[in-house]
């Protein structure tokens, strides 16, 4: 059984968000970069889906070599070889599409995904790896089992839960849940030091979406206090000034 | 030229979220000058009359076929998009929209903007604004296809009729999708807000010292016909479902009001609440980093406010 895992490289969720160049750009310096959580969730399913059923999970990521200690951590938490794309994606289409020529002649019998990248929130890569490969695609799946060639599958969905069964191959996004993430032992990271790490250069795809501006929110005006002890206060105040109960 | 707006409805009837996606739709189409339309997969019942009130010109109705497919929803919005010339199409980013958009997408050679919160800046070229960095900043895209997507993130915008509706019912074909699976079991939270769509939230973090004492938020939320949710170390340790996690790694929601109770305020839990319209934040800590983010605040033990909160509330309705 082969396993697919799309990794992105994102700011670590601490990071202060601000742009250079007129807003223009995101300002990377003194920014730390790490696996998209989401990503990492995957990835650990995928090792446990392979583990069971004896197969090898290859990771892939659009992006260029300042990346690839995130890769190589992909390959020392456990991928068996890894794939870089060198291209540093404008969106999510433009990932979806150079991973999807990338993945076509390989036949995977599952392709995960992170439900979104906590950069630009998309999360667009699982439905449109569906699409472009003509197989099912299941979004915010919270667990994955594979069993006789078929896969029970549980998604989010608005206000509740659904459980899915679908035969491989399928293409599917962790959400929090699907399981704990792996933290990569020495083994690993020593492993990881000789694992084959493919350096790929990207087809040519035609221009989607551009991100031209950036913007940070408002900052808030002062913050009105009320005592505890007339706390209550407080909803008639939601009430009457605000206006929104 | 047109809109087309996908419509989701739920057990029957339309979800608020499409009303707004229809919403936004008309707004688009008359800032284009050309009609909007939009396409249902289901029964459309009383849906005809709702969208009416929202500017919408025809209502594409197809006949649903089997269980939830992401691509026979896609291969429906194809189809009413070609059948009215559609160059923008609108779907709200629940759920099932982020499951249907990107394959609608593909099918339509389509440039996809997730995550929008407001009418596009410009409509040539086509610039939405979206939520980035989980609600720490925005991004204006611009859309270069021909045919351009947008998936509105619910509670963005204000819900306002529009004249001119007819929402007139046509029926459409559509061939079963070539991709599926199986839906074996659906289980929906009865009488639950879906936290994304609420529009007001009662949030609780590790200063309510252990899942036995949330039965005073759940009656706050009830109380004022809100939704829970909880900050990450709650749902880490299992005191809360993971899916009323709000945060960067959680979801991420704009409702009209969020009370915080017992949350101290980290960055990532203020990235994904920080674009809701006003902020509450009880805390016993007054140097909490929440109140910086506030617009009310009450610095006290949550063991005593949330009483006090709950009989003002029951004192109101």
């Amino acid at each position: 059984m082969n396993i697919l895992v799309c990794i992105s490289v994102v700011p670590d969720t601490t990071t202060k968000i601000s742009f250079t160049e007129n807003d223009t750009k995101f300002n990377e310096s003194g920014v730390q970069f790490i696996i998209n959580p989401y990503d990492e969730l995957a990835l650990t399913k995928a090792l446990e889906i392979a583990e069971k059923n004896n197969g090898n999970v290859t990771a892939i990521h659009v992006g260029l070599a300042s990346s690839e200690p995130s890769v190589r951590k992909a390959l020392a938490i456990g991928a068996e070889s890894a794939v870089r794309i060198n291209k540093q994606p404008s969106d999510a289409q433009e990932v979806a599409t150079l991973v999807a020529a990338y993945a076509k002649d390989k036949n995977f019998d599952i392709i995960f995904t992170g439900r979104e990248s906590i950069d630009y929130n998309s999360g667009q890569v699982c439905g449109l790896l569906g699409a472009l490969l003509n197989i099912p695609s299941i979004n915010v799946i919270t667990q994955c089992s594979v069993e006789g060639g078929k896969a029970t599958l549980e998604r989010d969905i608005d206000g509740g839960r659904e459980t899915i069964v679908c035969s491989m191959p399928f293409v599917a996004s962790a959400q929090k849940d699907l399981t704990e993430p792996r933290i990569p032992n020495m083994r690993g990271i020593m492993a990881a030091r000789t694992k084959p790490l493919e350096i790929i250069e990207p087809t040519a795809v035609d221009g989607f979406s551009k991100h031209n501006q950036y913007e940070l929110p408002k900052p808030k005006a002062a913050v009105k206090m009320i005592p505890a002890e007339s706390a209550g206060d407080l909803i008639k105040l939601l009430r009457e000034e605000a206006k929104i109960i | 030229m047109s809109v087309i707006v996908y419509a989701e409805i739920n057990n029957g009837s339309l979800k608020k979220s499409a009303l707004e996606a229809a919403c936004y739709g008309a707004q688009v189409a008359s800032i284009m000058g050309v009609k909007c339309h939009a396409v249902l997969v289901g029964n459309a019942g009383e849906a005809s009359s709702e969208l009416k009130k929202y500017g919408i010109s025809t209502l594409y109705q197809v006949s649903e076929n089997g269980d939830f497919n992401p691509d026979f929803h896609a291969d429906a919005i194809k189809a009413a998009a070609n059948a009215c010339g559609a160059t923008v199409v609108v779907i709200s980013n629940s759920y099932s929209g982020k499951a249907i958009a990107p394959r609608a997408a593909i099918k339509l050679d389509a440039s996809l903007v997730s995550n929008a919160v407001a009418l596009p800046s410009s409509t040539n070229p086509f610039v939405v604004k979206k939520g980035v960095f989980s609600g720490k900043a925005f991004a204006f895209v611009t859309l270069e296809k021909a045919v351009k997507m947008i998936a509105l993130t619910p509670n963005s915008i204000d819900l306002k009729e529009i004249a001119g509706g007819e929402a007139q019912l046509e029926t459409l074909q559509v061939e079963s999708a070539s991709t599926a699976y199986t839906v074996t079991e659906t289980k929906v939270q009865s009488g639950e807000i879906p936290l994304t769509e609420a529009e007001l939230v009662v949030s609780a973090g590790r200063g309510m010292k252990g899942p036995e004492n949330w039965g005073m938020i759940e009656e706050l939320a009830k109380t004022l016909h809100a939704a829970t949710a909880c900050s990450k170390p709650v749902s880490d340790m299992d005191w809360r479902p993971h899916s009323e996690h709000v945060g960067q790694t959680g979801i991420t929601i704009k409702p009209n009001l969020y009370i915080a109770i017992g949350i101290s305020g980290a960055i990532q839990h203020l990235a994904g609440v920080s674009s809701s319209k006003v902020i509450v934040v009880v805390n016993k800590d007054p140097e909490a980093p929440f109140f910086k983010a506030a617009d009310y605040g009450i610095v006290g033990d949550a063991f005593e406010v949330v009483p006090k909160l709950i009989e003002a509330a029951k004192a109101l309705s």
